[in-house]
């Protein structure tokens, strides 16, 4: 169907030459002789750096592509992945908990949350996990009870129950809610004020009202900060590596350990973190035009010719 | 004599220490057009939000179809009521805003279904069908696939009407809605007011427009100060003002 452009320009309103094919008059445009100097001489400091870098035989390429794809590194990578994945995962849910409790109107469900973010912001992410890793000295044991000494069924040692990739995910998870409880919060504070009263005089209220028109339109403002969020948890992630749990960097780490190869080893890891937030970054795009959905008028308009061509 | 859709008695409200409804007194029959008009500040939108419960009622008694608005009366004393069940007895009036309220990420016809289905829990067919219908009542029928933002001001508060009229509500309460539209745009609101009107649908209507309360109301009540100052067929209250404030007011209006 074809829609007719409601956005009106100033152009109608202002004189503007008659483009008649008789007197139009040849238009030189502006050189910027600088601006292309310049540009000349990045290139070549460009292609001289690819060059050096191809040329060193020290950078040892051949080593780097021999561990591209080794099993081990593969290995890593993919449990990279899932600690992102899934810390990205509990952070955001706990995180919008954490906004919605943090707006909340009774003071003590939102200081509960003030006091949350305040802590795992306020706390290196490193001693977050190795305290999470050396749980089992603060709580041996762990039971399902009722507070104050009172009765309580034993599930296991903590030392079984929290494993490494357990305190890994733990700690990661808890840590991104904090963060994550913040950009939330803000994206909620970014929708007007008429959005709540339109839904509630439609008969909306609570979790349909957020879930339907206040999340949706705070999603726009969300997801920019969240990729950023995602990306640094995907590099983030290598911190585990420090409660020896075999992530992409301590994969790499291993190797180098034996054959000494350092600088190629790490340029494969570089190589992969490269290659998966790029694709992150892919995905956070597209997202992004998805809510970007009636507030980017302008960004579907200049969309819908190039579907066309394609 | 049938009761009245809307009966106010003694109604109050303060923000903090201000009061802004100092004992608001007033009948809204059924199938009538009422007009607020009134200067800035006089608390006509707190009155409108009231009548809807988006504003808490402080003091005073707000009856909406014969139902006590926000609380239930239960032994001689008031219960505020649950959010679920103020939820529910908001579905009395449909309401529309000064600046739209469009929902931006919804096309106007899903801005349109959206509480039909997930509140009343209609099916989405039957109700699509009818959203067509009042589209095209309100002159946009064309334009079911369009995003509030793409729309003129005027466009989107016939949809804000149109969706408004979607939940079936005995009562639209209207909120100053053609102050945030260009002046050639107020003409397109107010036709769809009117045949609104003229269909028999009970309204409440805050506005500057004299011309359309003239026209269309039955009942004019001027406020100023949180109070009632005159009230009466718009040909008393507009044409033949009794107190000085109303005359004053005109005045300016006119």
């Amino acid at each position: 169907m074809q829609r007719q452009p409601t956005i009106t320009t100033t152009a109608g309103q202002t004189p503007v030459p008659s483009p008649e094919p008789g007197d139009s008059i040849p238009v030189v445009p502006l050189r910027h002789p600088i601006r292309t100097a310049i540009a000349v001489v990045l290139i070549l400091v460009a292609i001289s750096a690819a060059w050096d870098v191809a040329a060193n035989r020290r950078y040892h390429w051949d080593v780097v592509i021999s561990y591209l794809f080794s099993p081990q590194i593969m290995t890593g990578a993919g449990l990279t992945i899932v600690l992102t994945v899934v810390s990205m995962s509990v952070g955001i849910a706990l995180g919008t908990v954490l906004a919605i409790m943090r707006l909340s109107a009774n003071p003590i469900v939102s200081t509960i949350s003030r006091g949350y973010i305040w802590f795992f912001r306020g706390t290196p992410l490193l001693v977050q996990l190795i305290f999470w890793y050396n749980i089992a000295a603060l709580y041996p044991v762990i039971a399902l009870g009722l507070p104050f000494g009172g009765p309580s069924i034993v599930i296991g040692s903590a030392n079984v129950l929290i494993s490494p990739l357990g305190a890994a995910l733990l700690g990661l998870s808890l840590n991104e809610a904090a963060y994550m409880a913040e950009i939330i919060r803000g994206g909620i504070g970014s929708v007007d004020k008429g959005q709540y009263d339109a839904a509630r005089a439609l008969g909306m209220n609570g979790g349909k009202l957020m879930r339907r028109v206040i999340l949706p339109q705070a999603m726009r403002v969300v997801l920019p900060p969240t990729g950023n969020q995602v990306i640094s948890m995907l590099k983030g992630t290598s911190l585990v590596s420090v409660l020896a749990i075999s992530d992409l960097l301590y994969s790499a780490q291993i190797i180098y350990a034996n054959n000494y190869q350092t600088i190629p080893l790490l340029i494969v890891a570089s190589l992969w973190y490269l290659l998966l937030t790029s694709i992150l970054s892919f995905f956070q795009n597209k997202l992004e035009r998805r809510y970007g959905r009636g507030f980017d008028v302008l960004t579907r308009r200049i969309r819908r010719p190039k579907t066309r061509t394609a | 004599m049938s009761t009245a859709m809307v009966e106010a008695r003694g109604v109050r409200k303060s923000f903090g220490s201000t009061e802004i409804l100092k004992g608001i007194d007033l009948r809204v029959e059924r199938g009538s057009v009422t007009c607020l008009i009134g200067p800035s500040g006089s608390g006509k939108t707190t009155f409108l939000r009231c009548i809807n419960h988006l504003e808490k009622v402080d003091a005073g008694r707000l009856y909406v179809d014969e139902n006590l608005v926000g609380y239930t009366e239960r032994n001689g004393r008031l219960y505020e009521m649950q959010e679920r069940q103020t939820a529910r007895s908001r579905l009395n009036a449909g309401m529309v805003f000064q600046r739209f309220n469009l929902f931006p990420h919804m096309t106007v016809l899903e801005n349109i279904v959206e509480a039909p289905i997930h509140v009343l829990g209609r099916p989405r067919n039957e109700i699509t069908a009818e959203a067509q219908v009042l589209l095209d009542r309100v002159g946009l029928g064309d334009r079911g696939d369009a995003y509030p933002r793409e729309l003129s001001g005027g466009q989107q508060q016939r949809i804000a009407i149109a969706r408004a009229l979607a939940m079936k509500p005995k009562l639209m309460l209207f909120d100053e809605p053609t102050s945030a539209l260009d002046p050639e745009l107020v003409g397109e609101v107010l036709d769809v007011m009117k045949s609104l009107a003229e269909a028999g649908m009970t309204m409440v209507v805050v506005t500057h427009e004299l011309a359309f309360a003239k026209q269309v109301a039955d009942q004019v009540i001027f406020m100023d100060q949180g109070v009632v100052v005159e009230s009466g067929p718009p040909a008393d209250v507009l044409g033949n003002p009794q107190h000085e404030r109303t005359k004053a007011f005109l005045s300016k209006v006119l």
